[in-house]
């Protein structure tokens, strides 16, 4: 029998003090006990995780988090609910990191239709073997980019692969946000003349992200567009501008969302070659490798379809917004040929803009 | 076929194996200048030339008053086409 | 962009084609008698398409896209080969990024990535030795493909592999060349073309020369055009001067790149490293006497041909395609049986759809809203 006795004795005291104290991770690398579900893995969510993503020890103490309704229905009356898994190599990145990414692009995707974005999770694939600091500047990273966007982390899951089994570190986030009562922003809803805006430079991202990868050996300075656009999406909901459709320009590029809403719509958009804002870098880049910046990643750049009515007004205020700057009417929608996206060339031509079949290939020919 | 683009010679980096910098549209790339030294162009010459890049070879150095001259010979074309829809356009009226 | 901008100015664009349209008139076509040229490149057809030139000629003259496209005309067997080299233990397979999805007979290049081949896409042959002098353990093979503007880059990276003796850095050969090509072509009877557009970077290496005999013999007038739209416009103002005059010569309209002579080093490299096949296969074409390279004898270190075991096999083009066709100007590309129902850019089945140089997918991705149009114009 174990009496009061036997814990009061210094050596069970001192073991315990130990046991007791919040996990602290000495490792260099993470190694397959982080992931085992055991002390190690206790050590790696309260020293490396917990902190950085800013959540409490007793928030994660059961195994979902929750919500009061009441509290989110002060926003509205609908959730917005999306998942986005990140795999990008590298890690780190001009303009930004794999952590950033997960945090903006999962708001974006909230963002996009209206909602305003509060929570996220997030679920680590971590290869073994990534170093211990890698982790920490990563998470490190997310939390910033949630602090600076008003979100919370309130859970996650981590999990450690074995080597081979994953490229360094994934990251799931999935994001919760309310839409506010009345707001009805959807791909179907363009009309015959509507306009189509973009708040800035095409393409940033996924030429930065090629260069990064070292590859093809070239130099440049761009950077990532990697941000957080729910803040300029508020810009215009405050100002008064009626969105029929609103998306992120990810992968696929413009190209792929133009397609997606002519499609959903039934119009035709006719973009005006000209008028694409594209980095002479960019454009740069483009022309070595036989790219087409309309097709090439974004992180931190938005389509919207607005009455045509309201053209001057929405640029105006997304000219006024630090993630703006650059914002152009770019593409008018009409009514025939429907489902259509065709581009006018600036040189007096007009082409038909076709989704990709896959990425782009660096070509020779 | 045969994707090229040109680009300026910004500083020679490997003299032996004629190894350049060049810029192209504000993105470098170490270039081979084989192609487009000769006796008569030096290596050094090549600082500041265009040349026009294929796979990572400068194959042709870009000879900017031909260039012009193919230019001004565009808009004398476009010119002459003006003067003449101006005479058509005073025939018919 | 300098020397690039400058050449896609729409407002002279928009002049110059005002002066084809007159010419053309002049010289007595319309749509029922089309003036046809050939653009023998693959640049050229991307520059139409891309600045949509293709709608702004009038019907009076019809552009008839060429084989010039390495990638198009590379035939099934030497993918098959690429993918048997690519699929061996050891080997790093490097590749531009072009082949990758053009289909063999059981797959592609991309799809034998998946597999787990090692396969890498370089922008540069010097890419693909650098990663030979990386990966001493590894055998690393370069796809070389391509016509005389590429082919002088391998040779090159070949001579200085040699120099450095670097022993796990191998070539699999594939580069064309244009003139046996395009004698090809004249030598069909079929052949429905009244001048060409010449291949700009083709002829920065090779100079002007080598095509004289199109003219002399086949009184075809030849003019070697740029890659922007500026460019093209003018080469067809020149074309059509020259049947003005009833004249047919070799004309050089990029000047600022292309030396009559040629690139002296360029040439001497190919002569070095290179000898011509017996025959090349080509896809949509056949066999053409001459016009593949192989490596000299004295570089059979570097030929992954000798290196690896390949199936060597000549595989037909499928029954249904039409591409040599389309690629001689005998039929339009919307007139293929396959056209746009079994042969898609997705699933290409021919030459002409596997590329984006490609006539056919150019016509699918770009062209078709203009082509309709003009062909809605004149029925």
């Amino acid at each position: 029998m174990t009496s009061s006795k036997d814990t009061e004795h210094p050596l069970f005291q001192r073991i315990e003090g130990v046991r007791q104290r919040t996990g602290r991770v000495r490792d260099p690398i993470v190694t397959q006990a982080h992931g085992g579900g055991g002390k190690a893995m206790r050590d790696l969510i309260d020293d490396v995780i917990c902190g950085a993503l800013g959540m409490s020890a007793q928030q994660i103490q059961e195994d979902q988090a929750r919500f009061s309704l009441a509290a989110l229905a002060q926003y509205g009356d609908r959730l917005a609910f999306t998942t986005d898994a990140y795999v990008v190599s590298p890690l780190f990145f001009p303009g930004g990191d794999i952590g950033k990414l997960a945090v903006n692009g999962t708001i974006n995707d909230l963002a996009v239709s209206g909602a305003i974005p509060l929570y996220l999770s997030c679920s680590l694939i971590i290869e073994e073997g990534l170093p211990m600091e890698t982790l920490r500047a990563v998470l490190q990273s997310m939390g910033e980019a949630a602090r600076a966007a008003s979100v919370h982390f309130v859970t996650g899951d981590t999990k450690v692969v074995p080597r081979g089994a994953a490229d360094q570190l994934f990251v799931t986030t999935t994001g919760i946000g309310v839409i506010p009562q009345g707001l009805e922003i959807a791909a179907h809803q363009l009309q015959p003349n509507d306009a189509i805006l973009i708040n800035g430079y095409l393409g940033d991202h996924g030429a930065a992200i090629l260069v990064a990868r070292g590859e093809l050996q070239l130099e440049t300075t761009i950077e990532s567009d990697c941000a957080a656009l729910h803040g300029l999406i508020a810009a215009l909901h405050d100002a008064g501008i009626t969105i029929r459709a609103m998306r992120d320009i990810t992968r696929g590029g413009l190209s792929a969302v133009l397609n997606e809403l002519a499609q959903a719509s039934q119009v035709h958009i006719a973009v005006d070659g000209t008028k694409l804002p594209i980095r002479p870098e960019v454009q740069g880049f483009c022309e070595i490798l036989g790219f087409d910046p309309i097709h090439l990643a974004n992180e931190g750049k938005l389509a919207l379809a607005v009455p045509s009515e309201q053209i001057e007004q929405a640029l105006k205020v997304m000219h006024a917004h630090p993630l703006g700057q650059q914002a152009a009417h770019i593409a008018t929608c009409r009514p025939t040929p429907a489902g259509l996206v065709t581009l006018d060339t600036g040189f007096g031509g007009e082409r038909i803009l076709e989704m990709l079949v896959g990425e782009q290939l660096p070509r020779i020919c | 076929m045969c994707l090229g683009i040109p680009g300026q010679v910004i500083e020679i980096q490997d003299p032996v194996r004629k190894l350049g910098l060049v810029d192209i549209g504000g993105v470098r790339r170490i270039t081979n200048l084989m192609c487009v030294v000769d006796e008569d162009h030096p290596i050094e010459s090549c600082v500041g030339a265009w040349v026009l890049v294929h796979v990572g070879f400068a194959m042709s150095r870009i000879d900017p008053d031909e260039a012009q001259r193919t230019l001004d010979l565009l808009r004398e074309m476009g010119d002459l086409q003006s003067e003449l829809q101006t005479i058509e356009g005073k025939g018919t009226s | 962009m300098r020397f690039v901008s400058e050449f896609r100015d729409p407002a002279t664009g928009k002049k110059v084609l005002q002066q084809i349209e007159q010419q053309l008139r002049q010289l007595g076509h319309d749509a029922s008698h089309p003036l046809k040229i050939m653009e023998v490149c693959g640049g050229h057809t991307h520059t139409i398409f891309k600045f949509g030139l293709e709608g702004m000629l009038p019907p009076s003259i019809e552009l008839v896209h060429g084989p010039g496209c390495p990638v198009c005309v590379l035939p099934v067997g030497r993918l098959d080969d690429a993918i048997a080299i690519a699929s061996q233990p050891d080997v790093i397979f490097t590749t531009f990024g072009d082949t990758l999805r053009v289909p063999g007979s059981q797959k592609s290049l991309l799809q034998c990535k998946a597999e787990g081949a090692d396969i890498r896409t370089v922008y540069s042959p010097t890419d693909a030795l650098s990663l030979a002098r990386q990966h001493p353990q590894k055998k690393v093979v370069f796809f070389g493909i391509g016509f005389e503007t590429t082919a002088p880059a391998t040779a090159l990276t070949l001579l200085q592999a040699r120099e450095e003796a670097v022993s796990n850095f191998s070539v699999f050969c594939n580069h064309i060349t244009i003139i046996p090509t395009l004698e090809a072509i004249l030598a069909d009877p079929s052949l429905r073309i009244d001048g060409f557009l010449g291949p700009g970077h083709v002829t920065m290496v090779i100079g002007l020369e080598p095509y004289t005999f199109v003219c002399d013999v086949h009184k075809k007038p030849f003019v070697i055009s740029g890659f922007e739209p500026l460019d093209v416009l003018q080469s067809l103002v020149m074309l059509l001067e020259q049947f003005r005059q009833g004249r047919c010569f070799v004309e050089n309209q990029y000047k600022r790149l292309v030396q009559p002579q040629g690139n002296r080093v360029a040439q001497q490299a190919m002569q070095t490293v290179f000898e011509a096949r017996e025959h090349f296969e080509w896809r949509g074409l056949g066999s053409i006497p001459h016009s593949g390279l192989r490596l000299r004898e004295a570089f059979s270190a570097f030929d992954a041909e000798k290196h690896f075991a390949i199936p060597a096999q000549q595989v037909a083009d499928p029954k249904a395609c039409q591409c040599g066709d389309v690629l001689k100007g005998a039929i339009k590309p919307w007139q293929c049986k396959v056209f746009g129902t079994a042969c898609t850019p997705e699933t290409p089945i021919g030459a002409c759809m596997v590329s984006s140089e490609g006539a056919c997918a150019a016509y699918y991705n770009y062209g078709r809203l203009s082509t309709s149009r003009k062909l809605e114009a004149t029925r």
